[in-house]
């Protein structure tokens, strides 16, 4: 009788909390309204841990114990100090962890299953072997795109030849393992041959993670970091088919369709397939049409004196900030300047090209913590109407996304992207450090117009210059 | 009327979880029942999300990422089982690190999600 209380506690708890997933969630659809719906979603949570510590399979708590206070002191560090720059780099460790948790689960109950009588049946072993499969391939995957953005593995595409075929292989490989298990496993243990396979399996999902986003260039960050967010949550989902357990089938799911509506969304702002992002390689072969479009073109450079000049007296800006104000932590900069402008009178905008940064929405964020209030900030199809009422539009440090050859040119690998119509502006001020080319490696025609001033430099001194002449004028 | 149609879906979900029951229960004729209810629960909660997570602006897309990171890392809940349950020690074990790994999650994605909700605010009224 009291386990039976118990166990319906648990289930009263689980439904709780999955109510309060969906409505916290559903919180994040306005920004007045998002901290409330997590602080929920973050009670959800909290019900879920105390509900499931009163399991009855529990025995011992030792090792529980000693998993959350590590796991706290590790986690709330790192929730409170990383700074928002590193926000993605933080984005995808957590991915790691996160895999890493669900694919111990996975092999864990693998191993328990193979000591039932009967087996696990056809259903559980297809969840344990795809949560193993995507979990351990997420790890790997997660830790490279993590070295990536923190620097310690190149951001430019890594390849070699043959590497389609061996990644092939693998690929083929490590499925072909996965549905042999299901057709051999699902009865029970056939001796060692299934612990074999097993591990094997893993061992290559581990590999494909990383194959899958060495050659993966800097710029495609956004839709890797949302896919393996996709992964992550089928890998929990998987989880929850696993153990019969379906908070964890509806937690997963979530975050399964969160993380493929974003890689849906960065992929169309980048106007390529799926495939082409994560088989394309982007980059590298292109140098050559860039050079010859630079020929005989000639940019204007301006002093940051002759910039303030034109951003003081402009009744109307646009701003539009890339990956550069991001390196150069430039936007206290960026947000003193634009209160300045307002005060003497005009009006400042910021847009935001989905893919500008390395995660979606990471300008926003930065942006958010220089106190840039949130009504200044405009997605693409806000503000695009906007550039040809605008007397000046400052770009900083952003390049292929304002690049008008995706418009004009067919022959260039960005053609059909959307981008920002920067070019419609009055006059536009390229903040910028050099005349290095985007992460496309495509030169950028808005660079060579008539009305385009380059401002050389880094973003954050030259923006200081020019808030001190603006303050002087 | 879209608000009501995620309620709705929202609420369905519910009952999908409720009427899923205890795992214990499942285990004996039931399996198979309760294994396709567990495929409407995903189906449903899957939509759910769909529905809801379309409609967060591009605006809040890397907090969205950080709490559904967060969310996510309720497979603490099988972690936890798997480090208490009467197993082999070395499984104990794995369930430990998991549960270590998971935790880091939970604690650090809702912290770092609520910093940078906190961050995103409206022009002030002018004085």
């Amino acid at each position: 009788m009291d386990q039976q209380i118990g166990a319906l506690f648990v289930q009263i708890a689980y439904i709780g909390a999955s109510a309060a997933f969906i409505l916290g969630l559903r919180g994040l659809t306005k920004p007045d309204t998002a901290r409330r719906g997590m602080q929920l979603a973050a009670f959800g949570m909290l019900l879920a841990i105390i509900g499931t510590l009163l399991n009855h399979e529990i025995v011992s708590y030792e090792f529980i114990i000693i998993g959350l206070v590590v796991g706290t002191a590790v986690g709330l560090p790192m929730g409170l100090l990383v700074p928002m720059t590193a926000m993605p780099q933080r984005i995808a460790i957590s991915h790691m962890f996160g895999a890493l948790a669900v694919t111990l689960v996975g092999i864990a109950e693998f191993l328990h299953t193979r000591d039932y009588a009967g087996g696990p049946g056809v259903i559980k072993m297809t969840a344990i072997g795809f949560e193993t499969l995507f979990g351990a391939l997420t790890i790997t995957g997660s830790f490279m795109a993590f070295g990536k953005l923190q620097g310690f593995i190149s951001g430019q595409p890594i390849t070699f030849p043959g590497q389609k075929l061996i990644n092939a292989a693998v690929f083929f490989g490590a499925v072909g393992l996965y549905i042999a298990l299901i057709f051999t496993q699902s009865g029970g243990s056939t001796g060692d041959s299934g612990l074999i396979m097993f591990v094997v399996m893993t061992v290559l999902a581990l590999i494909i993670g990383v194959t899958l986003v060495l050659p993966i260039g800097g710029a495609d960050m956004p839709v890797v970091v949302s896919l393996l967010n996709s992964y992550a949550g089928l890998a929990a989902s998987a989880t929850g088919f696993a153990i019969g357990n379906n908070i964890l089938i509806v937690a997963g799911a979530l975050d399964g369709a969160s993380g493929f509506i974003l890689s849906i969304l960065m992929s169309k702002a980048m106007n390529r397939s799926f495939a082409n992002v994560l088989f394309g390689a982007f980059g590298g072969e292109k140098a050559a049409v860039s050079a010859k479009s630079a020929e005989g073109l000639t940019t204007r450079s301006v002093s940051a004196e002759d910039a303030a000049m034109r951003i003081g007296y402009a009744r109307n800006v646009i701003i539009v900030p890339g990956y550069g104000m991001a390196v150069a932590q430039a936007q206290h900069a960026v947000r003193e300047l634009a209160e300045l402008i307002e005060k003497r009178g005009g009006r400042v905008r910021f847009a935001i090209h989905p893919v500008a940064g390395r995660m979606p929405g990471h300008m926003n964020v930065l942006l958010a913590e220089a106190n840039v209030p949130y009504d200044h900030l405009f997605d693409l199809d806000e503000i695009n109407e906007e550039f040809h009422a605008c007397d000046v539009a400052l770009v900083l440090g952003a390049n292929d996304v304002t690049n008008p050859a995706a418009k004009s040119d067919p022959g260039s690998p960005i053609y059909g992207m959307p981008i920002l119509n920067v070019q419609d502006a009055e006059q536009v001020i390229v903040v910028k450090r050099g005349m290095a080319t985007g992460f496309a490696g495509i030169e950028n025609e808005l660079f060579y117009l008539d009305k385009t001033s380059m401002l050389f430099g880094d973003a954050k001194s030259v923006l200081s210059q020019v808030v001190t002449e603006v303050k002087g004028l | 009327m879209t608000a009501l149609l995620t309620a709705l879906g929202a609420a369905t979900a519910l009952i999908a979880v409720t009427s899923g029951g205890t795992p214990t229960a499942a285990a004996s004729t039931t399996l198979v029942d309760a294994q396709i209810v567990e495929v409407y629960v995903f189906l449903l909660a899957a939509f759910t999300g769909f529905q809801i997570i379309t409609k967060v602006p591009p605006l809040l897309h890397t907090p969205l990422m950080a709490a559904t990171n967060a969310i996510s890392a309720i497979s603490l809940v099988a972690s936890i089982v798997i480090a208490g349950a009467e197993r082999p020690l070395f499984i104990n074990i794995m369930g430990m690190v998991a549960v270590a790994a998971a935790t880091i999650n939970v604690v650090g994605g809702f912290v770092i999600t609520d910093r940078m909700l906190k961050m995103f605010k409206k022009t002030e009224a002018p004085k």
